[in-house]
């Protein structure tokens, strides 16, 4: 073997394809919440549609939504997956080219799916409003994604599947299956189609879908990046590694009744609603199984949080995941939901989650990530220090101003008169949310800053350079009983 | 391993085939047992004297109503609650909505629910509000929608494609209805057909059932 063989063919990590989808998730990101900082504006300016209709708040709400789920959420776990699953299975990716092609063929879906919003496509059905041509191709890149992830799986060298595979197979398995069923209609033309369900048939199986992305997207996928970037950068084991077990089938099992808590008190059968509910109560118990495995896994390194910026965001997350899977429970009891459903105390239960949880734990490991790939230190930790800080103050004000809002709307629309008749008049109650509103704006204005100041944090870090060369490090491969060393050829193995 | 259920997990994580077949089974459960059932039960599939077939008109305004996004703010699901059934009228019935497709509930009530709104106001009333909604409720934050009183109702897309893909899907339409609908939808603006629309909305309850 000449020298120049031995460096062509050596074996390294792909953390291009991680890098740019690192990228498209900050850009979706900025954007995204633009996007919802300018609807919270609308709802107090109902004249900032500028009279033109794809401004109308109808519209942009999806977009804002679809936004930051598909493109900043599912770019950020592609990312987090590819880049995790090569070291935890040390090997490269599986089909590298199948890796990029997923990785631009999604920014493309998201691109063309939040206009094709815009232009008023829309099968109605949250987080799947988007009409049938772009469910196929979402279908496509999926299966795309599930073959690089589980063919680099396939390949690994290490026995054990690590838990974080085992939370992002999950995504990738139980939203393939929500996806395809709830999307199931006859089309009509390219940007029309009726659902093959219909009334109290098609919420349930809508909901079915909607809380379980929430689910498994939004909960599970993140937590697969806990599993993998907390003990990482606590520098320690996952604490209990039974718990983990626990937790994840207990999650995967339970989470998926829980969907009918959306429907509380709406034409649907008693019965659907009542193990909705309790099914949503046992499910507190797998998430806080898992919150605890994580603080405890990061307890023994906690003057790590006085320094590390990464480390404050992972651990807020788990903060505000804890907050959030334990208010979610609470919203679905029957009694609770009367005052809750439909209000703003919804949206904000959702950004306790989206914001607290889920950008932050994207914002952790993206400052984890950027800085390891590049092979340099972050461009400011000061500036990462104050995002910190935005992000903590913006989600905090958005949640108080949402419970205010949203409890005040829930009792003022059910406050009747000792003679049974209506207190409030629809009108009055919705012009007092006006002060609410106006902090929600606030709140978002400031968490978007902080996220613009990651951006422009880590575009500097990444600004003209290449990701540096990983290769996996050199072990006794626990399947083929081989050796691997970070220079071998492949296909000339080294036996063990 | 001393314990028994490690040691089946220790099978599952060691096999990636194992492993997916796991978390599928897993999760299908609860949609088989819970999800499966409703799908084909009568009660919430079948129509009754309460379920109202839409006319090509009515359809076409229902369609204006998802194209603008409307059931973003307005939900259509009047809730079994005193309070509820004082503000907007009796409650909402699985049977008013088997040729709802999709389902149009909501999740958010910005604005008002709107499942009985039919009748309650003029036609007058809707397209003046629907075109500055400020003109007749002062605070009002909704949005206000000019270009529906300048977009044809026969652009949105071919009525009789429409009337027959739900044909298919089990809508009773007749083929009178379906030749007949183009000429329905002539010289409408989308405006008009918002408003046919919104007028039904909620008033097909039979009197019995009330």
């Amino acid at each position: 073997m000449t020298e120049m063989t031995q460096q062509n063919s050596r074996e390294v990590y792909h953390d291009g394809v991680v890098k740019r989808l690192v990228q498209f998730s900050i850009l979706w990101a900025v954007l995204a919440m633009t996007v919802g900082v300018w609807l919270s504006a609308e709802l107090i300016w109902p004249g900032l549609d500028l009279g033109q209709y794809w401004l109308s708040f109808g519209r942009l709400r999806p977009l804002h939504t679809n936004g930051i789920i598909f493109g900043f959420g599912v770019s950020a776990l592609m990312a987090t997956a590819f880049y995790s699953v090569q070291r935890t299975s040390n090997v490269p990716l599986f089909a590298p080219r199948l890796a990029w092609i997923t990785c631009y063929g999604w920014q493309v879906v998201v691109l063309f799916g939040g206009l094709s919003l815009l232009a008023g496509w829309t099968s109605t059905k949250e987080y799947a409003e988007l009409e049938w041509p772009f469910d196929i191709a979402i279908t496509i890149l999926w299966v795309c994604f599930a073959i690089v992830f589980f063919g680099t799986i396939a390949n690994r060298r290490i026995k054990p599947i690590y838990v974080s595979n085992w939370f992002y197979g999950g995504l990738i398995i139980v939203i393939a299956m929500l996806h395809i069923v709830n999307n199931l209609a006859l089309p009509v033309s390219m940007n029309k189609s009726y659902s093959l369900y219909a009334g109290a048939q098609d919420a349930i199986v809508q909901w079915w879908y909607g809380h379980n992305a929430v689910g498994f997207l939004l909960t599970g996928g993140f937590l697969g990046m806990v599993y993998y970037f907390l003990p990482k950068q606590a520098n320690q084991p996952i604490w209990s590694y039974r718990l983990s077990v626990i937790s994840f089938w207990a999650f995967t099992y339970t989470y998926i009744w829980a969907g009918p808590h959306h429907l509380h008190y709406n034409s649907i059968p008693e019965w659907v609603q009542s193990l909705g509910m309790v099914m949503s109560l046992i499910l507190l118990a797998p998430s806080w199984a898992t919150m605890i495995n994580g603080i405890m896994t990061v307890s023994k390194a906690w003057r790590k949080l006085t320094v590390d910026p990464a480390m404050k965001f992972i651990v807020l997350a788990l903060a505000f995941y804890g907050l959030a899977t334990f208010e979610g429970p609470m919203m679905a009891i029957r009694s609770v939901n009367i005052v809750s459903h439909f209000t703003d105390w919804t949206i904000g239960h959702v950004h306790s989650g989206a914001l607290g949880w889920n950008a932050m734990i994207t914002y952790g490991t993206f400052y984890f990530m950027v800085p390891r790939m590049m092979g340099k230190p972050l461009y400011s930790v000061k500036l990462a220090n104050i995002h910190f800080w935005l992000a903590l103050a913006g989600t905090m004000l958005y949640i108080l101003a949402m419970w205010g809002a949203g409890v005040s709307q829930g009792l003022l629309w059910l406050s009747i008169d000792e003679i049974g008749e209506l207190n409030y008049s629809f009108t009055d109650i919705m012009a007092s949310m006006v002060p609410y509103y106006g902090l929600r704006l606030v709140a978002g204005l400031i968490f978007l800053s902080g996220t613009v100041l990651m951006a422009y944090n880590l575009l500097r870090t990444m600004y003209g350079l290449h990701t540096v060369t990983v290769s996996p490090p050199e072990v006794i491969d626990e399947i083929k009983g081989t050796k691997h060393n970070p220079d071998a050829v492949m296909g000339v193995e080294v036996p063990a | 391993m001393k314990y028994h259920g490690v040691t089946l997990h220790r099978k599952l994580e060691n096999n990636i085939g194992l492993l997916i077949f796991g978390i599928l089974f897993v999760s299908a459960i609860g949609g088989l047992v819970q999800v499966l059932p409703s799908v084909f039960q009568d009660s919430l599939r079948l129509a009754t004297e309460n379920s109202h077939l839409y006319t090509a008109v009515e359809l076409t305004g229902r369609d204006v109503y998802i194209k603008e996004g409307c059931h973003v703010c307005h939900s259509q699901q009047v809730r079994p609650l005193l309070a509820e059934v004082e503000r907007y009228g009796p409650y909402s019935r699985a049977d008013e909505f088997v040729y709802d497709r999709p389902f149009m509930w909501g999740s958010k009530r910005t604005g008002p629910d709107l499942h009985r709104v039919g009748g309650k106001y003029s036609d007058a009333w809707h397209r003046v509000h629907l075109i500055n909604p400020r003109d007749v409720v002062n605070n009002s934050i909704m949005p206000a929608y000019p270009w529906l009183a300048e977009w044809e109702a026969a652009d949105l897309g071919d009525i009789q494609r429409k009337m027959r893909v739900l044909q298919t899907l089990g809508h009773p339409y007749t083929e009178e209805d379906i030749a007949a609908a183009p000429e329905q939808l002539e010289g409408l603006t989308q405006l008009d057909a918002l408003v046919v629309y919104l007028q039904v909305l909620g008033t097909g309850l039979a009197e019995d059932s009330q």
